[in-house]
């Protein structure tokens, strides 16, 4: 053997283009998909639908008929004023102060001809056939919204921040069990002072 | 002085590209990953509402997903103009949506099949009387989470349009 012939090595340049290239393809055919959206639990299909009586003055119907009116208790409202109606609602807290169902935390007016408390105040929705999805899901929204709005007045006065913030580093996992386990305890009391009760009756 | 005087070559020298493949291959691997092939394409119009009160679907694989709307253009001709389901990738009765459930639960695993979310993409012109039936199904398999899927938004923008 004479002189070692050096190993020719492979010409990289063109390694960039093949890399843009398939760097292309996954950036056109990249959808960045829509995965959030309102959370709701249905009802038990077995519910006895009679099984319960509530007083009138503990619920909030609202109708949406087919060209997207709002009706709450019969009157004609703008969405715009839902919210606002909705808490004064939740948070009306008309009962007795010596009645077990008293709550003390509301801010409300204390009305007695609206709701008693938080946990007895049931607000409904009911729509027709014709309804448009997207006023639903702007009710539905408003409604949720109203809640949200309360839980976090009560999550700033007891813990000194928002509900949405604790349960959002709730869902973080890079959040430690023990921070967990006292957040979950303290969101549940949220959830328990102003329980979410949206019901759609006739379903 | 002449000691640090350099021989100056009066020319700029030219940036070098080597590193321009590790660039382009960060970027690469960055689409590949978050990247979500689709399994089925939507024969519906999809136009989902919006909404701020939202909350994020964490796990893909808890979610069995329903597209309601109007069948696009190239499906108009056969299927009309009305709303209408899609399960997978074919159009389905109301009736259909609880084996559909029922069929989806079955091929996850053991562990997770309490714990399924349903997902409802529907479009914003769709009527409530389809999503009616659909929950009403859905109640029947005891499939209760659900989640109306919207983009982030204000929903007084639904009503405008």
């Amino acid at each position: 053997m004479g002189k070692r012939t050096q190993i020719p090595t492979v010409n990289a340049g063109s390694m960039a283009d093949i890399a843009f290239l398939l760097l292309i393809f996954f950036l056109v055919t990249t959808t960045i998909e829509t995965d959030a959206g309102i959370d709701r639990k249905l009802p038990r299909e077995n519910t006895d639908p009679i099984a319960i009586e509530y007083k009138r003055k503990n619920l909030f119907p609202v109708w949406v008929d087919g060209e997207g009116r709002l009706l709450v208790k019969n009157e004609r409202i703008d969405l715009k004023e839902l919210r606002s109606m909705a808490i004064s609602f939740i948070d009306n807290g008309g009962a007795d102060p010596n009645h077990p169902d008293y709550c003390d935390y509301c801010m409300g007016l204390r009305d007695q001809t609206s709701s008693d408390s938080p946990s007895k105040a049931i607000i409904t929705i009911n729509t027709q056939r014709e309804t448009e999805y997207g006023v639903y899901i702007a009710v539905q929204n408003e409604l949720v919204g109203a809640y949200t709005e309360l839980r976090n007045r009560e999550a700033n006065r007891l813990y000194h921040r928002n509900y949405t913030d604790m349960e959002e580093q709730y869902q973080n996992g890079q959040t430690s069990l023990l921070v967990k386990a006292e957040l979950k305890k303290n969101i549940r009391y949220l959830r328990d002072l102003y329980p979410l009760n949206i019901v759609e009756p006739q379903q | 002085m002449s000691k640090f005087a350099k021989k100056k070559s009066g020319e700029v020298p030219a940036v070098s590209t080597a590193s321009l493949p590790d660039i382009v291959f960060m970027l690469l691997f960055f689409f590949m990953t978050v990247t979500v092939m689709k399994d089925s394409s939507v024969m519906v119009e999809n136009v989902l509402p919006n909404a701020s009160e939202i909350k994020k679907l964490e796990k893909k694989d808890r979610v069995i997903t329903i597209y309601v709307g109007a069948p696009t253009q190239e499906y108009q001709k056969v299927f009309g103009t009305e709303s209408k389901i899609q399960l997978n990738d074919k159009f389905a009765n109301a009736s259909e949506v609880g084996d559909y459930i029922l069929m989806e639960r079955a091929k996850k695993p053991q562990e997770l099949q309490n714990v399924l979310t349903t997902s409802l993409k529907v479009d914003k012109n769709a009527n409530m009387g389809l999503i009616a039936d659909i929950k009403l199904e859905l109640r029947k398999v005891n499939a209760l989470k659900v989640n109306y899927t919207t983009y982030e938004g204000d929903a007084f923008r639904n009503i405008q349009n």
